[in-house]
Order: C-alpha cells, then structure tokens, then sequence
C-alpha cells in the first residue's frame, strides 16, 4: 500500500518501549508498526501482558517510547513537548476507559461538558446535553456517577468521548467491567457514534464479540504484532 | 479558553460535593481567630486616636509632682493660650458612718479645655453636657463612689476637715476616659477648696496639671519654650503622647492575644497540609483525565490553583465576619476595663486577617497543587502511577516562612516575635516528639483486651503520621486550655497560701508627726497592740559618687521612671524583720549610710559602697551604701527600697506609713479612725486585690475565649484527619462487615482509636501545662510549685471521652455503607 501519512489518521512507526524489570530490561513492544486510516475500526486483541494499554497509551501519547515514531494526523507526537501533546490529543483524540473515569465530584452533564469547557467551547452545557441525549441518559444528566449503573456510566463516557468531536477514539476494554447484555448495548452505541462522527475506532479488548464488528484485527503477542485479519 | 470562569465551575462543583469544607472550615475559624483580636484592638486604638485631645483635656499638659511655677501659666496667658489647673490624688471620702478611698480631682475654672464633663442629677438617670465645674463647697460623685458611700443628692461629704456637699452624678470626665484598671472612685470638686481640706501635706502623693489650649502652632511654639524648662519631676504630654501606659497597655494585650490566635493559625496549617494531602489523593484520576481530555500542565495547575485562591478569598471573608462577631464579645469582656466609647473598627484588620487565610492556604496547598500538575496522563490506563516523587518540610517552605512572618508582624517586635516563634515551633515539635514516643510505646503494648480494642488502638500505631498530627494538634489546644482552666487557679491558690493568715489588709498613708502618738493612742483605746508607725521622707536621687543622674543615662524604661520620680525614704535602727542582707554590713555607728533593696539596686547600677546624693525639698544629703537588702515584698508589710541610718533623716519633713491586720468583724474601726483624723487616707488590699482580680478574670475570660477558636480548630484537624482516612477505613470497615464483625465491634474499634488519641493528647496537654507551671512558678513568680496529680489523668479522661465521641460522630457513616458496593468500587 502506497500511501502518504497524510491518509492515515495514526501511523505508529517502528514503535519500541522497554522497561528495566527486576534489573533486566524488558521489551513490551519490539519495533512494531501500524496504521489506521479515517473512519476505520480496529480491535486490537492479546493476552494479559502482551502490550495492548501500552500500544494505546503510546497512540494517544500518554507515555513515550523507548524509540520510533507516533505521527498524529500527521504530526510527529514525540518530538512534542508535553503540553504540546495534551493539546493535540485535546483537540484530535478522545477516550473510553474500562474503569469509566468519570469525575466523581461532577454530574453526568458536568462529565461530559468538561472536555467542551477545557477547549473553549460557548455553549458547552447545550451541546453536552445533546450529547447525552444521544447516548439516551437525557433524563439521568443530574446524577453523580455513583447514582449510575456501570452501563449508564460507560454510555455517559462514551457521550464524553465525542462530545468534541474527536477524529480518533481510543477505547481500552469498553466492555470490560460490563455484563454482556449491557456490553452488548455499548458496542451498539459506540459503532453507531463511530459511523455518525466518521471517527478512527481503536480498541483494546478481550472481548471476541466486540473485535468481530470491527473492520480490521490485530493480534498483539509479546510485543509483536503477529497476526493481522481483514 | 477563560480559564477563570472554569475555576469558578470548577470550584462550585467540588464544593458541592464536599472536597474543600475542611479546608474552609479551617480557614474560617483561623481568620476569625485573628480578626476578632485585630478589630478590637484596633476599635480601642481608634477610641484613643480619635479622643486624644478629649483624653488629655487639653492640647497640652504640664503634668507635675510639685506644685508649678506661676511664670510658666504666664507664659501661656501672654501667647493668648488658655489654661486650666487640676490637681489630684487618693482620700479617704465620709458620708455619716461610711468612708471609702476616693481620687480626688479639684479643678480650676475653663476645666476642662477640650472635651466636656457630663453630669446626672442621680445615679443612672440620664445626663447632660455641663459647662460649669463643681460650684465651691459642693462635689460631684461618679456612680460607684456614689453607691459605696450611700449619698444622697446634697448629702453633705467630708473631705479632710472640709465639708462639700454632693450636687451631682460624674458621668463623663475627658481625662478620665479610656482610663485602664480603675481602682478607686472619682470625686471632682473644685480647686478652691483645696486648702480647707488640709489634704496638702508633706508626704502627700499629689500630680498637679496645667492644661493649656488654643491654636495648634501657638501650643508647638509653648511647648518648645516650655520643653527647654522643665524641672526634675516635670513632664509635657501632648496630644499625640496622651495616656503612654494606656497605650502601652493596648499594645501588650494586642500582641499576647494576637499571638494567642496565631496558635489557630498553626494548627490551621496542619488541616490545610491534612485537607490538601487528600484533595491531592483523590484529584490524581481527574488531573489524569484532565490530561487525556488535552490540559496542559499549566493550565491544570491555573485551575487549581485559581480555585484554591478563590476558596481562601471566600473563607478568609467568612472569617472575617465572623471575626467581627467575634470582637464584640471580647469589647464585652474587656469593654468594661477599657471605660471609653468604642468607636467601629477600621478595615486594617480585615485585609491582615485576609493575608492571613491565603499565607496559609497558599503556603501550605502550593506543594500538593505542584504535585497535580505532574501525574502522568498514563495514570488512566496504569492507576498505579502516582505523582513523581515526595517532597519534605522544604516543600512547605514558603507556608513556614509565611507563618513567621505573621508571628513577627503580629508580635510588632522582633525579639518578642523570635520567642514566640521559637516558642511556638518548640511546643509543636516538642508535643509532636511526646505523640511520636507515646505512639511508639502503644504499638508495643498488646493488650489483653476484646479484638475491637486490640484493632483501634493497633490502627493509632498504623496510621503513625496521621495519629502524630492529631494528638499534636488536640495536645496544643487541650494545653491552652489546661493553663487558664486549672493552672491559673493552681497558681492563685499557691500565691494565696504563702500569705500568713494575719498579713496586714489595710495600709494607711498620710500620718503626720503630730499623729503619731494620738494614733497609737487610738489603737491602745480600743485593746489593739499599736502597728508600727514607719516615718517617710520623699526625696529625689540627684546623684551618685558626685555624678547627677539623667533620665537618657537608664537604657531601661523602669530605670529611667525610678530616677525621675521622688523616692520614699526611711530611717531605721534595726533591719526590719521580714529583710535579708545579701550583701555589706548593717550600720556601723558614725557615718552616714545607706540600706537599698538589692532589685532597684540592680537596675539603677549602685553598688556596695557608692555615695548617693539625694535631694529632699530644697535640701541634700549625701549618704553611703552599707548594705543591699532582700525584700519579701509579697508580705504586705510596709517596705522601703532606700532606708537610712539614723541621724539622716530625722531633720527633713517626714509623715508615717503604716500597715495592719484589720479582722473581718472590725470594720467599724476604720470609720471612727478616718472620723478623728480626716486627714489620713487608708487603702483596703482586700478591695484593690480584688479589683486587680476582676481585671486579672476578665482578661483571663478574654483569652479563654481566643483560644476557643485553638479549640474549634482542634476539632477541624480531627475532622480533617479523619477525612484523610476515611477512604481507607469504608473499605477496611468492609472487609471487616464481611469477615463478619458486628456494627458494636466496629463502633468499639471506632471509639478506641479516637479515645487513645484522645488518650494521648490529654497527656501531652497535661505534662506540658505542668511544665509551663512549673517554669512560672519557680522562674517567674517566685512561688512553691505544687505538681496538680489531678492534671493528667483529668487531662487524658478528657481527651478520651471528648475526642473518642468527635471520632465516632465523624465516621458514623461509614458504617452504613453496604460493604459489597464498596469492595466493587475499589477495586
């Protein structure tokens, strides 16, 4: 495949992390490679332990790698500062976690303004209840995230998630902490913002379910990317 | 992006869900601590300010222990000044059987100058300004005097061999006002009545004033001619110097109870270290997240810190206000001392009671607001990663050298300001090395008790850091407390008990020669034994070995008073008998010499063997120091610092001094001899003991109530500490529910955690007030020190029930949480 970085909205190249453990060093990814283009949905699957968070931390710039390159919508992450990092991923990325992540202090409706009130946006508590409304919890907008269920939490997330339109969505194990019935509404909800926004899908998971709606499978073993299915 | 406006969200947010009230509450109470101290002081500074001139009752005064030279009252006439004379001093006042010690004041016409006399016709009924003074032959009363003698209007009053009858109610005199410790009651009459008293007499302790008024640059223009003539004895007071002891006063009370609030301040610091500590806990998953929605470093650090700034701006108002409360319930107990109307408080210590909140919320929040700043993005996918790094007491630098600074800036003086510094941090550091060894000695105990008792009295050890802070804090509040609950009347009864049951209770002055005898009679009369009868002889330290004293030669205050004013001398055969000699020998016949108190001795620098001049009316006499003598001035016997040998003195006008044991049931003794020498003037101790107590008890109360808020904020680390825990303790209270502990074992394990730091700190409170007892006793007031065995153990049941209880009530809910959803939710 012939093309220019420009197309893909992340390109991982030659990506490399190492730890030192137990004073031996240890390599979680070994010069590993990747891309995902606009609009593409891509499960990357593993066992415990086989570098899946620190892939998706590395996309997202969370962390930095021993060596290689991250190009964000074309912009080299890891020659960024760390602001520089925070402000690209404010304005590019957004996330789903398995823990949710909510703010604990703030109300469903505050979660999901907070990432509108942080880029500047007039209007944030309009738009983020019409965010909310998407992800059906209209009428649940005033609740702390402990007066929610797991499901309604990862949907209040997931409303978050793309409540600034992201071009990218960074999912690790959305369904982790859910029981399949609900994990199988958040898949649903979350394939359908995907193909409404026309944003870049990459989750990390065990979950076969969830990897199958995704256009493209990789399989992450022991740093390696051993495997890739279409 | 207006990082402002999110703060202010932000902030309303976390408040609501209850993240910052510790740190509130504890800004609150320790600017309310310091505002109230700061608007009272500052209210009873305005009240002097504002009626300077009032208070003085002139532009100007010469204020003389001699009667003044008619050339100067000339002087001030020619420039076109006014002038007005007063005179004053104590006597004893009859009305039929009842007498009672008066100050006397007879002024002259134009009194007062500036400022105006008010009278009532009866006592409480309403006043009225009074341009006229007393009319000759008559006197007005102040209230209490009026009460004590039980007059009348126009009852007929003596005064020395002088008749005045009552014509109204003193109820404002301009320089009276504001007067502190008002001892004796106020009688005005006028100054023409003055020699039908017979009152002026030698040894008589009287302070003549000539008020002088008019136009500002005339009266600097006087007061320059004036200042270039002053004898010995004389001094000008202005305006801006008017009531030097009061202020002097002001500024003593402001920096011990502003120092006393400071102690909040510090224990302030600790529940901002405590509250921020946790703040910081459970803010690294949302700074994380923070991150991951695209906040750069800066601006997490902008919106904390603007909330911070914001919280500290709100509390320390709120504190404010309350201060403001707060300083009327201390003009309510200390109004009644200071007797002038108060006017409002200025501003000032609103804005010090503010620099105040944010000293300590910025100096000791700032290192944990840092710390956010720097958790790593990656904490939402790894929530093992925390902040890089610890930091230690330098982090909180900039709060320490903050809290100095507040310490030297209310202290108003470096010296003073550097003790209580040291002081403050040695107690804190010393109560914190006694936690720190108690808690140490605890962890080594294993009790034979229940497995709740085993489990709270285990998490005091575990918990170690916390525990420290928290008996600290209670040990430093409970101590305060401890001193002016229990040390103070420990202290009082000590002092009373070294008086002998017959120590003398009334003095009386202003005996002359010609009494002496009849006195004796008087006592011999009645089958009293005669006290002796001291003679006195007032004269003024003009120089020694030849060299004349001057005032600037004293660098101490005290010095530089005793040199100025006259001295009582008397001459004695023997050393009297409640006297020591420390150093020389007592007379040795032919010479003339002199016995000093070895304390005035030390501070005037006279030494064994130097050669006195002193001045006595227009004569002098030169004498040599034979001895030093110690005084046990608390024996209320009569006492002098210079006594002569015989042959010195006897030539030179005396008057006698005397003191005696009047029992209870005799008090009809003093009537009769106040009758048969109208002249003598006799103080009560008894009622000036008590005056000087309802002083000492008001003040007492006033700091009592300063330390209230020590107290309040004892509670604020309590609760703050136990918010610190409470995380850990729902989900340690959770696994215990399901190893199936019963809500009585958790209660019990509860309330033996608390009641041992309770416990602890009672100890620590009770052994430090027995210290700072101990070092009064002995160091300061020369007492026996009597170790009070009821001091710890009420000091630690204290602690234990108050503290236990608090304990409970603030980790209540916790045991109301079902246990599988917080297990769930930890995980």
């Amino acid at each position: 495949m012939n093309v220019s970085p420009k197309d893909f909205i992340v390109q991982a190249i030659a990506l490399t992390k190492q730890v030192t453990s137990e004073g031996a060093p240890l390599i979680i990814l070994d010069r590993l490679d990747f891309s995902a283009s606009p609009g593409e949905s891509v499960a990357v699957l593993g066992a415990s332990g086989s570098g899946k968070s620190t892939l998706l931390g590395l996309l997202a710039g969370l962390d930095v790698p021993t060596s290689g390159k991250v190009l964000l919508d074309g912009a080299d992450l890891f020659a960024l500062d760390e602001d520089g990092r925070a402000a690209l991923r404010g304005r590019l990325v957004g996330f789903v976690f398995q823990s949710f992540q909510l703010l604990p202090a703030l109300t469903a409706l505050e979660n999901v303004m907070l990432p509108l009130e942080l880029a500047g946006v007039k209007g944030a508590r309009v738009e983020a209840g019409a965010a909310l409304k998407r992800v059906g919890l209209a009428q649940r907008a005033s609740h702390y995230p402990r007066q929610l269920s797991g499901g309604e939490q990862q949907r209040v997330a997931i409303a978050r998630a793309f409540s600034v339109n992201p071009r990218l969505l960074l999912a690790d194990e959305p369904t982790g902490n859910l029981d399949s019935a609900t994990g199988g509404r958040i898949i649903d909800l979350l394939f359908r913002l995907n193909e409404e926004h026309g944003t870049t899908l990459i989750l990390v998971t065990h979950d076969e379910r969830l990897a199958q709606r995704c256009q493209r499978r990789l399989h992450l073993d022991r740093g390696v990317l051993v495997q890739e299915q279409t | 992006m207006n990082s402002f406006a999110l703060s202010l969200r932000m902030l309303r947010r976390e408040w609501r869900a209850g993240e910052l009230r510790v740190l509130a509450a504890a800004l609150v109470i320790a600017v309310a601590s310091v505002t109230s101290v700061g608007f009272f002081t500052d209210r009873v500074g305005r009240a002097l300010a504002q009626q300077a001139n009032r208070l003085l009752g002139a532009d100007l005064a010469l204020i003389a222990d001699h009667p003044l030279d008619a050339g100067i009252e000339r002087e001030a006439l020619r420039r076109g000044l006014r002038t007005a004379h007063t005179l004053s001093f104590p006597s004893m006042v009859l009305h039929g059987e009842r007498a009672h010690l008066a100050e006397i004041k007879a002024v002259s016409r134009n009194y007062p100058l500036r400022g105006q006399l008010r009278v009532a016709p009866l006592p409480y009924a309403p006043d009225r300004a009074s341009s006229e003074i007393p009319a000759a032959g008559t006197a007005w009363l102040d209230e209490r005097l009026f009460k004590q003698l039980d007059a009348g209007a126009g009852a007929g009053l003596e005064v020395g061999t002088s008749h005045l009858a009552v014509s109204a109610v003193l109820t404002q005199e301009p320089d009276r006002a504001g007067v502190l410790f008002n001892i004796a009651p106020r009688l005005l009459m006028n100054i023409q009545d003055i020699p039908a008293t017979g009152l002026i007499q030698e040894g008589s302790r009287i302070s003549y004033r000539l008020l002088v008024a008019g136009e500002v640059g005339t009266v600097e223009l006087f007061r320059a001619w004036a200042a270039t003539r002053l004898k010995r004895g004389e001094r000008l007071e202005g305006v801006s110097d008017a009531r030097p002891e009061i202020r002097a006063a002001l500024a003593r009370a402001e920096h011990f109870l502003g120092l006393a609030a400071l102690t909040s301040i510090i224990l302030a610091a600790v529940a901002v270290v405590m509250a921020t500590r946790r703040f910081m806990a459970r803010h690294l998953d949302n700074c994380a997240v923070l991150r991951c929605l695209g906040a750069q470093q800066r601006l997490i650090f902008r919106l904390y810190l603007i909330q911070f700034l914001l919280l500290g701006l709100a509390a320390s108002l709120v504190g404010c206000l309350l201060g403001y409360l707060g300083q009327m319930v201390l003009a309510q107990r200390l109004g009644s001392i200071v007797s002038a109307e108060l006017p409002l408080p200025s501003m000032l210590p609103a804005v010090q009671g503010i620099l105040t909140g944010m000293v300590t919320l910025l100096g000791f929040s700032l290192p944990f607001l840092q710390q956010l700043k720097h958790v790593p993005a990656l904490r939402v996918l790894r929530r093992e990663l925390g902040p890089p790094g610890r930091f230690g007491l330098i982090g909180f630098g900039l709060g320490l050298a903050g809290i100095s600074g507040l310490v030297l800036w209310q202290a108003g003086d470096v010296r003073l300001g550097g003790y209580a510094l040291v002081g403050l941090f040695a107690a804190t550091l010393a109560a914190a090395l006694l936690a720190l060894l108690l808690i140490r000695a605890l962890s080594g105990i294993r009790l034979q008790a229940s497995a709740s008792w085993r489990y709270g009295l285990a998490n005091i050890a575990r918990r170690a850091g916390g525990s420290v802070a928290q008996v600290s804090a209670f040990s430093l509040g409970m101590l305060m407390l401890l001193l002016l609950a229990v040390v103070r009347g420990d202290l009082m009864q000590s002092w009373q008990s070294t008086l002998p049951a017959e120590a003398p209770n009334r003095f009386i002055i202003n005996i002359q020669p010609d009494q002496v005898e009849l006195l004796r009679g008087f006592f011999h009369d009645r089958h009293i034994p005669p006290p002796v009868l001291y003679p006195m002889v007032r004269a003024r330290l003009l120089a020694v070995n030849g060299k004349p004293v001057a005032t600037g030669e004293y660098p101490d205050e005290r010095a530089q008073r005793l040199v100025e004013r006259e001295f009582n001398l008397s001459w004695s055969d023997r050393l009297p008998g409640d006297n020591q000699l420390v150093a020389g020998k007592w007379w040795v016949p032919g010479s003339a010499q002199l016995s000093v108190e070895e304390g005035i001795a030390k501070t005037l620098a006279i030494k064994l063997g130097d050669e006195l001049t002193y001045g006595v009316g227009g004569a002098t006499f030169i004498a040599r120091v034979a001895n030093l003598r110690k005084v046990g001035w608390d024996s209320f016997r009569v006492n002098f610092f210079v006594v002569a040998s015989p042959g010195v003195l006897e030539k030179f006008p005396a008057s006698y001094i005397t003191s005696f044991h009047l029992p209870d049931t005799q008090g009809g003794l003093l009537d009769e001899m106040v009758k048969a020498f109208p002249n003598l003037t006799v103080i009560d101790v008894a009622a000036v003991m008590n005056e000087v107590r309802t002083i000492m008890d008001r003040v007492a109360s006033a700091v009592e109530f300063v330390f209230l808020f020590t107290w309040l904020m004892g509670f604020t680390v309590l609760y703050a500490a136990i918010a610190a825990t409470r995380d850990e303790r729902v989900y340690e209270t959770a696994i215990l529910r399901t190893l199936g502990a019963s809500r009585r074992q958790l209660l019990a394990g509860l309330f033996a955690e608390f009641a041992g730091i309770g416990l602890l700190a009672g100890l620590v409170a009770a052994l430090g007030a027995s210290g700072t007892s101990y070092f009064l006793s002995t160091r300061i007031l020369s007492l026996p020190y009597v170790f009070n065995f009821w001091l710890p153990p009420a000091g630690m049941l204290a602690g234990a029930v108050v503290i236990g209880l608090a304990g409970i009530a603030g980790c209540y809910s916790v045991l109301n949480q079902p246990p599988l959803q917080t297990i769930r939710d930890s995980s």
